[in-house]
């Protein structure tokens, strides 16, 4: 019969196939989406350096997803836009998994606005509160609304959905209260979606990752940001970021590492590596990198096996990174 | 006279419905074009930006964080791997499903009960399958998050489709066929060898095209069982060189797919990686067609083969 051919083909195309063989070894990683380009960028050089000897996988699963597994044993890295919560710890309590924390970059919420719009000069994290609690819904609907100097337009929102890590930390930083959000504006988990909505629209705002914001800049403006209590707004950028001046919107990202997988030589290498050249790995795929001092500390509290978490279990909104690594990790 | 009236209101008669006739034609034909248009404009909408991206290294190249640098080697293989293995699953047990309902099964509440369920497992959404193969086959069964596993959901997911093409083939097949069998005295399962497999052969292929085309997209499903993202090595090759020549680790090899590395390019902000995720979708569609192709070319030999 003629399926025999067929069956014929398919075994050829499998010697086709027959390549490199050799057992290498592995390191994997999971986690969260925004971690994920510069896990994605390290795991490339790294496995370019080793020559293939030491594999590295890296999959997407969020950051709790990625946490479930890890804390399972079935991954050797989380990749994380938050720091573990308190469930998570105790779920990696009960199975035996204890973990080291390491920031590994910025993550820089851009508040934008359409170029043409002429009015914001700067903005005060309370305003951003009025336009974006949860009481706002339906209820402020014009810009003056929430500045009288501002024009009778009406207010156009534009920001990620809830099941992002930006809102997440957008609604603690900016209304107090994780995913507190009014409901009432234009949502997308694709962030090129927001980027349209507002360059279109010269009565829009909207909120995303600095990298869209960095790849977009003929399309949007960076509305400069003043923190409460604070007189001077600050613009965000790769300086203000770094320096800690840009805040509440900026925030470290981690990875985690199991302290089982740590004594593996390979997994041990992968993260020296992935420190030693986060610094430029980092600022290549868009985001910003941590100061030379906090890669060298974070290296420092590697190689000591300093465990456990500097936050035990909830966010917090503008801490500070050089304090974060000195802190007593909590397991 | 009144001859010539009826004869008038004969032709109005007719008139009016060929009018039906063509009105039902041109409803049927915009029918029609609204969803090969649809698929058109989708199609070159990708092709347009993505061909220019299409050249030799983008196939055999792994992913990476610079857009003119990544490829597809480690998804279009991974992609190929599974429907392999859904293929190897789905097409055997559905086929065998559909012939047993059909040709030996009683016909009883049981049988009712269970064709009733088998149409309603075809609405089921694909990420309550994703759901179920990670408790069941990447846990349960310790299969892992691997080739294996996902192959084996997504042959769940269309084994549904190929059971009921598979019975609509077999319905197909007239009765006289199988009297005449059994009268030369064949047992059932040389009536079903014979004739009742080889006739109903090119509409079970219909359903595998039907089912395969809606796995080689999924992405959900693939995504709940934990398929990775970046992965720049290949699963080791199913043949070696010493013995026994052949292994099976690569169906126990973390994978990605082309639906989830489409996924990750179009969340960048770089728009060069917009235009790697067109090439990858044109890329995806020209394997939907070439497999396609491969079941239409085995079905017109098959119908070939059929002599009455």
């Amino acid at each position: 019969m003629k399926l025999k051919y067929a069956v014929q083909a398919l075994a050829l195309a499998g010697v086709v196939v027959v390549a490199q063989s050799a057992h290498a070894q592995l390191v994997k990683i999971d986690g969260s989406s925004t971690v994920y380009p510069i896990s994605e960028a390290v795991a490339e050089e790294f496995q370019k350096a080793k020559k293939g000897a030491i594999k590295v996988t890296v999959g997407i699963s969020g950051t709790g997803g990625g946490f479930k597994k890890f804390c399972r044993g079935e991954t050797d890295v989380s990749d994380a836009s938050r720091p573990i919560s308190a469930r998570e710890m105790k779920a990696c309590g009960e199975a035996g998994i204890k973990y080291i924390e390491l920031p590994v970059a910025f993550d820089a919420l851009t508040v934008v606005i359409n170029p043409k719009n002429t009015w914001i000069k700067e903005l005060k994290v309370e305003e951003l509160k009025k336009m974006w609690e949860p009481g706002a819904q339906g209820k402020v609907t014009t810009w003056n609304q929430v500045n009288p100097a501002w024009p009778n337009a009406p207010l156009k929102l534009f920001g990620p959905g809830a099941d992002s890590g930006t809102f997440d930390y957008f609604t603690d930083a900016i209304n107090g209260k994780e995913k507190a959000s009014r409901g009432d504006f234009t949502a997308s988990e694709d962030d090129n979606v927001l980027v349209q909505g507002v360059s279109r629209d010269v009565n829009a705002l909207g909120y995303f990752g600095l990298a869209y914001y960095v790849e977009n800049k003929d399309k949007l403006m960076a509305a400069p940001i003043v923190n409460k209590g604070a007189s001077k707004a600050v613009a965000p950028s790769l300086e203000t970021v770094m320096d800690g001046s840009y805040q509440p919107l900026a925030r470290p990202i981690f990875i985690y590492v199991s302290d089982r997988s740590m004594n593996r030589p390979e997994v041990k290498e992968f993260i020296e590596y992935y420190l030693r050249h986060a610094p430029t790995l980092v600022k290549e795929v868009g985001y910003v990198p941590l100061s030379a001092q906090h890669y060298s500390q974070a290296l420092k509290n590697f190689s000591s096996k300093k465990l456990g978490t500097g936050f035990g279990g909830k966010n917090e909104v503008g801490v500070r990174v050089e304090e974060l690594l000195a802190r007593e990790g909590k397991l | 006279m009144p001859n010539a009236r009826d004869l008038v209101a004969i032709r109005a008669l007719i008139a009016s419905h060929k009018r039906w006739d063509m009105l039902f034609g041109v409803v049927g034909l915009v029918a029609l074009m609204i969803g090969v248009l649809t698929f058109v404009a989708l199609f070159a909408d990708m092709a347009i930006d993505g061909i220019p991206r299409l050249n030799w290294d983008f196939l055999t190249s792994f992913p990476s964080r610079k857009p003119a640098q990544a490829g597809i080697l480690s998804a279009w293989v991974g992609t190929a791997l599974v429907m392999l293995v859904t293929a190897f699953f789905a097409v055997p047990l559905g086929v065998a499903a559909g012939l047993y309902l059909e040709e030996y099964a009683p016909k009883n509440w049981m049988t009712d009960i269970i064709e009733i369920n088998i149409t309603n497992l075809a609405g089921v959404p694909s990420i309550v399958y994703g759901l179920l193969a990670l408790g069941l086959f990447v846990y349960q069964f310790g299969l892992g998050h691997s080739v294996l596993a996902a192959g084996l959901t997504l042959a769940l997911l269309i084994l549904p489709v190929v059971i009921v093409a598979t019975r609509e083939a077999i319905r197909s097949i007239p009765q006289g066929i199988r009297e005449g069998a059994y009268a030369l005295g064949g047992t059932q399962w040389q009536v079903c060898k014979d004739h009742i497999i080889p006739y109903s052969m090119p509409g079970i292929l219909t359903g595998v095209i039907i089912g395969m085309a809606r796995a080689i997209g999924e992405t959900a499903p693939i995504i709940t069982i934990g398929a990775l993202t970046f992965i720049a090595f290949l699963p080791a090759p199913p043949l070696k060189l010493e013995p026994p020549f052949v292994s099976f680790d690569w169906l126990f090899s973390g994978f990605t797919v082309m639906p989830i590395q489409m996924f990750n390019w179009t969340s960048r902000p770089e728009a060069a990686f917009l235009q790697n995720a067109a090439a990858a979708g044109f890329v995806l569609v020209i394997m939907t067609l070439a497999m396609n192709g491969f079941a239409i070319y085995l079905r017109y030999r098959l119908r070939k083969n059929i002599k009455w």
